[in-house]
């Protein structure tokens, strides 16, 4: 499976049941001068769901435009692993902040995936329903973004990469921009709809927290350039229930070794950053 | 103010009212009351009504000539130029404004002969027109069209090179070939821009219109103030200019209501 200009190749040669659903192999990427990752291998199961927690500008969103399509990387390789003959997408991608059309309403942009790859209006229908169901919005469905509430419209984004159907899902700090309660509504929400078909899903983010209630696997890496530190497998059951986690003593453990994995790679971000004020 | 006041006024919406109501009012008593005034003064002789008639001698040959069909005629063949030029400029302005803003090398390939081009003043092409296109329609229709075409396709490209990146990188994440990153994502994400591109080209072409009109034509607004000028008819020219002021207004009224229709994701 290959998309344009992005290097991604046919992952060859794997026997069926180790066969990851997304290989990265020394995957390098620099800017001008700057590495942003620096040769980063890692395997990522199917229906894994794959946390990133890094400093600022350690390269992490980077590395997930790659996995997007949406950049090329300087050398290295990523292999998504796509059944021969499927139909569905490799990824989709949830965004950032705003990313939801403004000029189409909650419905015309939870179905836009499926409309670029030319589905029937049926289906669009039926599934755009489903997961405007699945994500409360289906009394705004006929809404359009300015009149809905930050969540809301992340929701919608949500809504859009689920029902596109991709074979993995990126997310890239889709919660960062929500205050506190919406945040945990929508991490629940997002817990269940996953729930449904367990989708491979690489997710960005740079709360711990977050980190530890989502993911069965952390990655922590480096401040730039941006390096793979540690993997912290999160053992947790499934499923989940975010409010009784919080007060569980694992919960407790595995937030504080994250945390003290991360803590000298922010120290050292922090420290790279005031070296180039001081050079302005 | 004192503190007792505070407590007895009205409540912020209320205000908002009162204050837009008074607006209203205001904006609808001023010309009537300039109006007023000229009337006045010219009856008493203050003004010189050779140069400046009472606006009820100038209504009422208006409407002598609403009834002979003179003035209908005229304002029929300017609205009809004005809108052939609109669809004529207008068009290609569009299309190509939003393939620069797309596409970089016919952006850098164009706009240099877009900056040339744009600050010469249009009245001043009218003597190539009527060159090129002789002294039928089709001289004062290119005129109305170049006058349209630079603010729509220069707000075309500014509005598609404005949209937010990531949408474009949506399109392309959920694979949107190019097609459909002009429809989906070009289009509508600059339509705010574009639209305003064409109020003011339409402002521009109806300028460009009494100004073409004036030379070698037959009919218009243009013409029929023009030909006042010739025979000394003052009043008549106060309706033709009367005219144009009214379709000047008239259509800054539908576009803002045609941009309330198809706009309407844009938060009012």
């Amino acid at each position: 499976m290959s998309i344009g200009a992005v290097n991604l190749r046919p992952a060859e040669n794997v026997s069926a049941a180790a066969r990851p659903a997304i290989r990265i192999r020394d995957l390098t990427k620099s800017f001008g001068g700057l590495t942003a990752i620096d040769c980063v291998s890692l395997d990522i199961a199917p229906g894994e769901f794959f946390m990133i927690v890094g400093p600022s500008g350690c390269g992490k969103t980077t590395l997930l435009r790659i996995l997007a399509g949406l950049e090329t990387a300087t050398s290295g390789t990523i292999a998504i692993d796509v059944p021969a003959g499927s139909q569905k997408p490799d990824n989709s991608m949830v965004f950032q902040g705003d990313s939801i059309f403004p000029w189409m309403t909650v419905r015309q942009n939870a179905g836009y995936g499926l409309r670029m790859r030319k589905l029937p209006a049926k289906t669009i229908r039926e599934v755009v329903g489903h997961y405007l169901d699945r994500t409360g919005l289906t009394r705004f469905a006929d809404y359009y973004p300015h009149q809905l509430s930050g969540g809301m419209r992340q929701r919608v984004a949500i809504a859009r990469a689920f029902a596109n159907d991709p074979h993995i899902l990126l997310m890239d700090e889709p919660f960062s921009a929500l205050d506190a309660q919406n945040k945990l509504l929508l991490q629940e929400e997002l817990l269940h709809i996953w729930d449904e078909n367990k989708k491979t899903v690489v997710f960005i983010t740079h709360s711990v927290d977050e980190a530890v209630l989502l993911g069965d696997r952390v990655m922590v890496m480096t401040a730039q350039p941006g390096r793979l530190k540690q993997f912290v497998p999160i053992g947790l059951n499934r499923p989940r229930n975010i409010m009784e986690l919080q007060g569980a003593p694992e919960y407790g453990e595995l937030v504080h070794r994250i945390w003290t994995s991360l803590r000298d790679e922010v120290q050292r971000a922090r420290e790279l950053e005031d070296n180039i004020e001081a050079k302005k | 103010m004192s503190v007792g006041t505070t407590v007895a006024a009205p409540p912020r919406q209320e205000r908002m009212m009162s204050l837009r109501v008074r607006d209203r009012i205001l904006s609808i008593a001023s010309p009537i009351g300039l109006l007023l005034v000229w009337e006045v003064a010219a009856r008493t002789g203050l003004i010189d009504t050779r140069f400046f008639p009472a606006p009820s001698s100038v209504l009422a040959l208006l409407i002598e000539m609403l009834k002979s069909g003179e003035l209908l005629v005229h304002t029929a063949a300017s609205l009809r130029r004005l809108a052939w030029g609109i669809l004529i400029g207008g068009a290609p302005a569009l299309v190509l404004g939003i393939v620069m803003g797309l596409n970089r090398t016919i952006r850098a390939l164009v706009d240099p002969i877009m900056a040339a081009t744009y600050p010469i003043p249009k009245s001043s092409i009218l003597p190539l027109a009527l060159l090129v296109f002789g002294l039928g329609e089709s001289s004062k229709i290119f005129m109305v069209a170049i006058g349209v075409f630079f603010p729509v396709a220069i707000n075309a490209t500014t509005g598609v090179l404005e949209i937010n990146k990531i949408y474009l990188d949506v399109g392309r994440n959920y694979k949107a070939d190019r097609w459909s990153m002009f429809w989906t994502i070009a289009l509508p994400g600059a339509l705010p821009v574009i639209m305003t591109g064409f109020k003011l080209g339409i402002g521009i072409g109806l300028i460009l219109i009494a100004i073409a009109e004036m030379i070698g034509a037959k009919s218009g607004l243009g013409f029929l103030i023009w030909s006042a000028w010739e025979t000394f008819a003052v009043e008549q020219m106060y309706v033709g200019l009367f005219m144009i002021a009214l379709i000047g207004f008239v259509l800054t009224v539908v576009l803002n209501e045609l941009e309330r229709y198809i706009i309407p994701w844009k938060a009012s």
